[in-house]
């Protein structure tokens, strides 16, 4: 199993001592890239959105990794803590399946959901990998109820030779005590 | 004007309470109705969706009954201590220096402020931040500032915080009561001990249970009760979790293999217990602790035959095997779901925040020493089915959200919770619902517990030969 990508994790809690930057430095490189990345996030978000899953799902590689740990441990790992979700690509697959399926029955019929990504900041820039994080609220609208998943995403996405990407790791971080009206993560965040 | 509930032919109120139904008075003993000749049992929705239900329900079965609080494996060091809400109170549970563990009501003796502010940690002192009063990690009032404005020796009257009049544990789980004249936790317990103890004896090899961190935690916008006619429940498995059903299958079929004997009706079984406590017994495959699934390593299914063997070395056959090969879906009695599954092994425990909505908590355990790829299939079976992100609580919460919603049509006064009781019940028949609501039922006019817990037996049909002749 690939390890947990905490690697990529920068404690947003802890203050800076030096007061600077952290990150990638403002190149007019690093700058171009993020246009790219935030691109890249807002084309999956429509994905989403719209629940086009089979075209989300064409964007992860084979060794992919969705994971949403527990509102009271958002750093969990997932080999030894309760997570929400710990999907390697075979269990994405069987949760597009399941949720284009009419017996999923939270999602059944589908809820309406619209997510504003933002913040979005490159966090290691190599030849072949970028590690993003980036700011959600994903609001759910579905059966007399109206609840938004606030969090963090942190990403690591893979390069390719079309100045595209393919999503390797996906971890959404809740910003909440409890998934309160939520209910469940029936969706994917 | 006669009572407006339709299909109904229910006896009439021999005395008037305040509880009302659409205006008409109702009497607590008319909410649940078992007619054994007729085989029918129907719970009246009032106790769903009725404010006057709810308070009755703290008063008559919260304030009495033993409730879950914690697992030892939650405050194993002296100092350790984690939060809790039970039955609407702020406590919480540490281990005292002197090796006690101990369950405080969190709030100061002074004027009340909660005194632990974080859910979990290791603290050798709680200072109250409103005033400054200090506790020790047993509990003693060892510090007030300013001192000379009080009495003389006020901070040294042997002064602590207050416990709930009954804490008691069973096999590392702590459990309080608010009552005061309850039985024995174990008398609580009674039969159901041996459900527990089958789980918790089947990892001592292992170092025994202990909680992981990270806890699912989230709401229902249902009644409490629908939680536990869900958790013991076998019917709603090939409706309700059928895409669970279907990825299952699909991963067996790529493998090769037939579909699973998974909640097989001719494998399971439901059982009741005194006090209202139900569970449902069901052969599973896919236990780590002991019995794997087809589609796991060569090296893991190895590894859990050997320890099946060795549990039926240690405990005999008989309950060695049982430790090995079913999945225990017990419910204690009124809130705690004790779950030892193909899906990992969880606690969970929910409580009524209002008529129509639930607050969930659920914690999963593992044997302290299993094998590294055990410890990833035992996960992998967790998440996949259970919690809020797996592929069949969310679909449970959808139907009790979606019962509750029913509710609102007061027209339809009656659910109907009959299955089984005309044959010898099998595990899809609602046996262990009927048993929850007796107690239930019982509790809620001030009794004890229910005079009858199981359904009378059936009287069996003549032998084919006899008519034959």
């Amino acid at each position: 199993m690939r390890p947990a990508a905490k690697t990529d994790t920068e404690d947003s809690r802890a203050t800076s001592a030096t007061g600077g930057v952290r990150g990638p430095p403002a190149t007019q490189e690093n700058l171009l890239l993020r246009l790219a990345v935030e691109h890249f996030l807002f084309e999956e978000a429509a994905h989403l959105d719209n629940w086009r899953l089979d075209e989300w799902l064409a964007l992860f590689t084979e060794d992919a990794r969705y994971v949403v740990p527990a509102t009271d441990l958002p750093n969990g790992d997932p080999r030894r803590d309760l997570m929400l979700i710990d999907d390697d690509a075979r269990r994405l697959r069987g949760r597009v399946a399941r949720l284009k399926s009419r017996y999923a029955h939270r999602e059944y019929p589908s809820s309406r959901t619209r997510r504003l990504i933002s913040n979005v900041r490159l966090t290691r820039v190599e030849a072949h990998e970028v590690a993003v994080e980036a700011s959600f609220v994903v609001y759910r609208s579905r059966a007399e109820a109206m609840a938004p998943y606030v969090g963090i995403y942190r990403y690591t996405l893979v390069r390719d030779n079309n100045n595209g990407f393919r999503i390797r790791h996906r971890r959404a971080e809740l910003e909440l005590e409890r998934l309160s009206d939520h209910g469940a993560v029936s969706i994917i965040l | 004007m006669g009572r407006s509930f339709a299909f109904v032919d229910a006896p009439a109120p021999r005395y008037a309470l305040s509880l009302t139904v659409n205006g008409c008075p109702m009497d607590l003993c008319e909410l649940v109705i078992e007619d054994v000749e007729g085989g029918s049992f129907r719970v009246h929705r009032s106790v769903m969706t009725s404010s006057e239900i709810f308070t009755l329900e703290q008063e008559r079965i919260f304030n009495r009954s033993w409730l879950y609080v914690g697992h030892a494996s939650e405050v194993p060091r002296p100092g350790d201590f984690c939060r809790r809400m039970v039955a609407g109170r702020p406590l919480f549970m540490i281990h005292g220096r002197d090796g006690k563990v101990r369950i405080f009501i969190n709030s100061c003796l002074h004027r009340g402020a909660l005194v632990c502010r974080q859910d979990s940690g290791n603290a050798g002192s709680f200072v109250c931040f409103y005033h400054g009063w200090s506790y020790d990690d047993c509990g003693r009032l060892v510090g007030v500032p300013d001192p000379s404005g009080y009495v003389e020796d006020f901070g040294k009257t042997g002064r602590a915080l207050i416990e709930p009049p009954l804490v008691d544990s069973y096999r590392g789980m702590y459990f309080a009561n608010f009552g005061s004249d309850a039985s024995s936790l174990a008398d609580f317990l009674g039969e159901a001990r041996e459900l527990i103890d089958l789980t918790m004896d089947s990892a001592e090899i292992l170092g025994g249970w202990e909680i992981i961190k990270g806890t699912a935690k989230y709401n229902i916008r249902a009644n409490w009760k629908l939680l536990l006619e869900n958790s013991a429940d076998n019917y709603h498995f090939h409706t309700t979790h059928k895409t669970f059903a279907d990825y299952n299958a699909n991963l067996r079929r790529q493998a090769g293999l037939d579909r699973p004997r998974i909640n097989n009706i001719d494998d399971s079984r439901g059982l009741v217990f005194r006090h209202g406590h139900v569970a449902m017994l069901t052969r599973a495959e896919g236990r780590t602790i002991a019995n794997p699934s087809p589609l796991w390593s060569r090296q893991a299914i190895a590894a859990t035959i050997k320890l099946r063997d060795e549990l039926a070395e240690r405990y005999g056959e008989a309950r060695g095997h049982s430790m090995a090969d079913h999945s225990r879906f017990l419910i204690v009695f009124p809130n705690l779901a004790f779950h030892d599954t193909q899906s990992g092994f969880k606690l969970r425990q929910w409580w009524p925040l209002a008529p129509d909505m639930m607050e969930v908590s659920q914690w999963e355990l593992v044997p302290r020493r299993e094998s590294e790829s055990l410890a990833k299939y035992r996960l992998e079976g967790s998440l996949t089915f259970q919690g809020p992100g797996g592929f069949g609580t969310p679909d449970d919460i959808e139907a009790l959200e979606s019962c509750q919603i029913g509710f609102r049509a007061h027209e339809l006064a009656w659910s109907d919770v009959s299955r089984g009781m005309r044959r010898e019940a099998r595990s899809d028949d609602e046996l262990t619902a009927r048993g929850f609501w007796r107690q239930w039922h019982a509790m809620i006019q001030g009794r004890a517990g229910a005079e009858r817990v199981t359904d009378l037996p059936v009287a069996r049909p003549p032998a084919p030969a006899q008519r034959a002749s």
